[in-house]
């Protein structure tokens, strides 16, 4: 579904750097995001991802470029963007000297929120995140899922205007990561531009109106998941097993089938508009895989095309 | 949760000096201290409150008997007892405000990730450092009242003058607090941290502590009366049996600078301190 152009732009990142001594963890990347837009970071492990998420939420000092918030440069106003940013960090960072309903209260009045409204407030999260009987217990004792849970309900303890979510998912199970994405779309709806990592590309899919597909501190490309699919792969793919030693012999007998061919270590990925067709020359050609299986192309496909690597290695 | 509309995502600027750093909400993170210390902390609370109590019954009770009466601050013999419990009680302030604004701040910093979780709040660095170097002082202040109580019960206070070393303790604290917290913002692992101790015992066991200065050769002397916890013993010592001079405002400037000092080198590493 497209823009309408008329909104405001939330995020601006132009030529946005972090170095750490020699290192340059991101590279002068630029983009923006417009309000209400659910903005994705595609990237594998150490891509810069983390690093550009706190640098939007002013934790971090850039090296270079220009970034404003809602207005705003995050190192200038820190705490004037922050107090309408909801921050969910890669590793959680819960308060482990304060009880479960503690963490909540306490942080919205890092916020300098009223106790009359964090009261009801907090409530109303613990029942959100499934934690309401966990109210009084130590954080230590809670499980990894559940921790996960309690910083995504503090995330929003101030009514956050923008969201930013770091792998929000990692370490939830299938059932809770549906349910944040549930509520991460009812948030959505609200109007609350939503900014998210991730190294799920079903999740990206799933969540992201447009994304950036980021490797190595840089912008490989950007677009909705769709266009990006359509762009950089083929409407189906084709994946074939001939045994661990035999996919890349297997790989020149397949040659011309399909607009491309990928060799990983253990299958072979045929690139092609019709999967099922390509599977049938295959068989034509006298090959016998010991698997095969026609699926559609995902954002990993993507990935694979612009870096020849793999998103989750 | 109400809609987000176009205007709320224009932000304007707030123009206050210090609005990158400073967010005028000081109180959340004492709160936050507060209700720590309610539920994990209590029982480091009361062990920082024995120590000097345990060194004054075991040093002036136990050597007290073996040395007898020792000069005063005003010339007149005094207990041993009453001689070291403001020198006593000046170590607990200084050791309390240093473990509080290095050790404390460096692991809250790098290993409970507790700033992390502030900094992403509408608080700034200023809010997080002062409310923290506040927390150091009520502790100070809370230990200060303690030890001048048991100070009273074993009979070593005989002026009203006396008091007066619960602010002084606490001004002493603020001392080394403000410069503990700059120092902190150097320190990369926790072995430099060892450094601050390497400085602190020395200082605690030749400061006349537990005797006068006049035993030193003079240019012992001189590097001891440059040291800051000197100045803080002495202080106290005449406040203990309300003696005072030239040299109590003396004591009383070098702290004053000592915070001032200490209060403009944090503020100003405060984005080195907080903002990797
Ligand atoms: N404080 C730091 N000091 C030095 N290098 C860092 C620091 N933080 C991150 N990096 C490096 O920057 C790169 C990007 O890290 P990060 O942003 O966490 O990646 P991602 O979130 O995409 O996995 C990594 O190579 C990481 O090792
Ligand atoms: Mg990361």
């Amino acid at each position: 579904m497209p823009q309408t152009t008329s909104r405001p732009t939330v995020i601006a990142a132009d030529q946005l750097t972090k170095r750490y001594g020699d290192f340059t963890a991101v590279d002068a990347i630029s983009f923006e995001v417009p309000a209400g837009e659910s903005f994705g970071l595609l990237g594998p492990n150490g891509a810069g991802k983390s690093t550009t998420m706190r640098m939007i939420g002013g934790v971090s000092q850039r090296s270079g470029g220009t970034l404003r918030i809602m207005g705003l440069d995050p190192e200038e106003q820190g705490p004037e963007v922050r107090a309408h940013l909801g921050v969910v960090p890669q590793e959680d960072n819960l308060d482990q000297e304060l009880k479960v309903r503690d963490n909540l209260i306490v942080y919205g009045r890092y916020f300098g929120l009223p106790l009359s409204y964090l009261r009801p407030k907090a409530d109303e999260l613990l029942d959100f995140a499934q934690l309401t009987d966990k109210a009084n217990a130590r954080v230590e004792d809670l499980s990894g899922g559940m921790k996960r849970r309690l910083t995504i309900a503090r995330s929003l303890i101030n009514d956050p205007r923008v969201l930013l979510l770091d792998e929000p998912t990692t370490g939830l199970d299938p059932q809770a990561r549906h349910i944040l994405w549930d509520r991460l779309f009812r948030l959505k709806e609200r109007g609350v531009t939503l900014i998210l990592t991730t190294h799920y590309m079903d999740e990206a899919e799933q969540l992201c109106d447009r994304l950036i597909v980021v490797d190595r501190g840089r912008i490989m490309a950007e677009g909705s998941p769709s266009a990006l699919i359509r762009q950089y792969s083929t409407r189906e793919v084709l994946e074939l097993r001939f045994g661990a030693d035999r996919n890349a012999g297997a790989a020149e007998a397949v040659e011309g089938i399909g607009e491309r061919i990928e060799v990983l270590p253990d299958r072979l990925l045929v690139y092609a508009h019709d999967g099922e067709a390509a599977l049938e020359a295959i068989g034509n050609r006298g090959l016998s895989p010991l698997t095969s299986l026609v699926r559609r192309s995902s954002l990993e496909d993507v990935f694979l095309r612009l870096t020849g690597r793999s998103l989750i290695e | 949760m109400s809609l987000v509309r176009d205007a709320d995502l224009q932000l304007t600027a707030d123009r206050r000096p210090f609005a990158s750093l400073y967010s005028r909400n000081v109180r959340a993170v004492i709160v936050r201290g507060l209700v720590a210390t309610k539920t994990s902390n209590a029982a480091i609370m009361i062990s920082g409150f024995v120590e000097p109590v345990l060194y004054l019954l075991s040093m002036g009770i136990g050597l007290g008997a073996l040395i007898g009466t020792v000069q005063g601050p005003d010339g007149t013999e005094i207990s041993y007892a009453a001689y070291i419990a403001p020198a006593l009680l000046t170590v607990s302030a200084m050791n309390g405000a240093l473990y509080d604004s290095t050790m404390n701040v460096f692991f809250k910093m790098n290993y409970a990730k507790l700033y992390q979780n502030m900094l992403y709040t509408s608080l700034g660095p200023l809010d997080v450092a002062l409310g923290e170097i506040f927390l150091a002082l009520l502790r100070g202040f809370l230990y200060a009242t303690g030890f001048t109580i048991v100070m009273a019960a074993m009979g070593l206070i005989t002026t009203w003058w006396a008091l007066l070393m619960v602010p002084a303790a606490v001004l002493i604290a603020f001392g080394f607090a403000s410069i503990g917290m700059g120092i902190t913002s150097y320190i990369r692992t926790f072995q430099q941290l060892d450094w601050v101790t390497f400085i602190m015992l020395p200082m605690f066991l030749f400061s006349a502590t537990f005797y006068p200065l006049s035993v030193y050769p003079e240019p012992i002397q001189w590097l001891i009366q440059a040291l800051p916890l000197w100045h803080g013993v002495e202080l106290l010592r005449q406040l203990s049996v309300g003696s005072f001079g030239v040299m109590t405002a003396v004591h009383l400037l070098y702290y004053v600078l000592m915070v001032i000092v200490g209060m403009t080198l944090t503020t100003r590493r405060l984005r080195a301190l907080f903002l990797k």
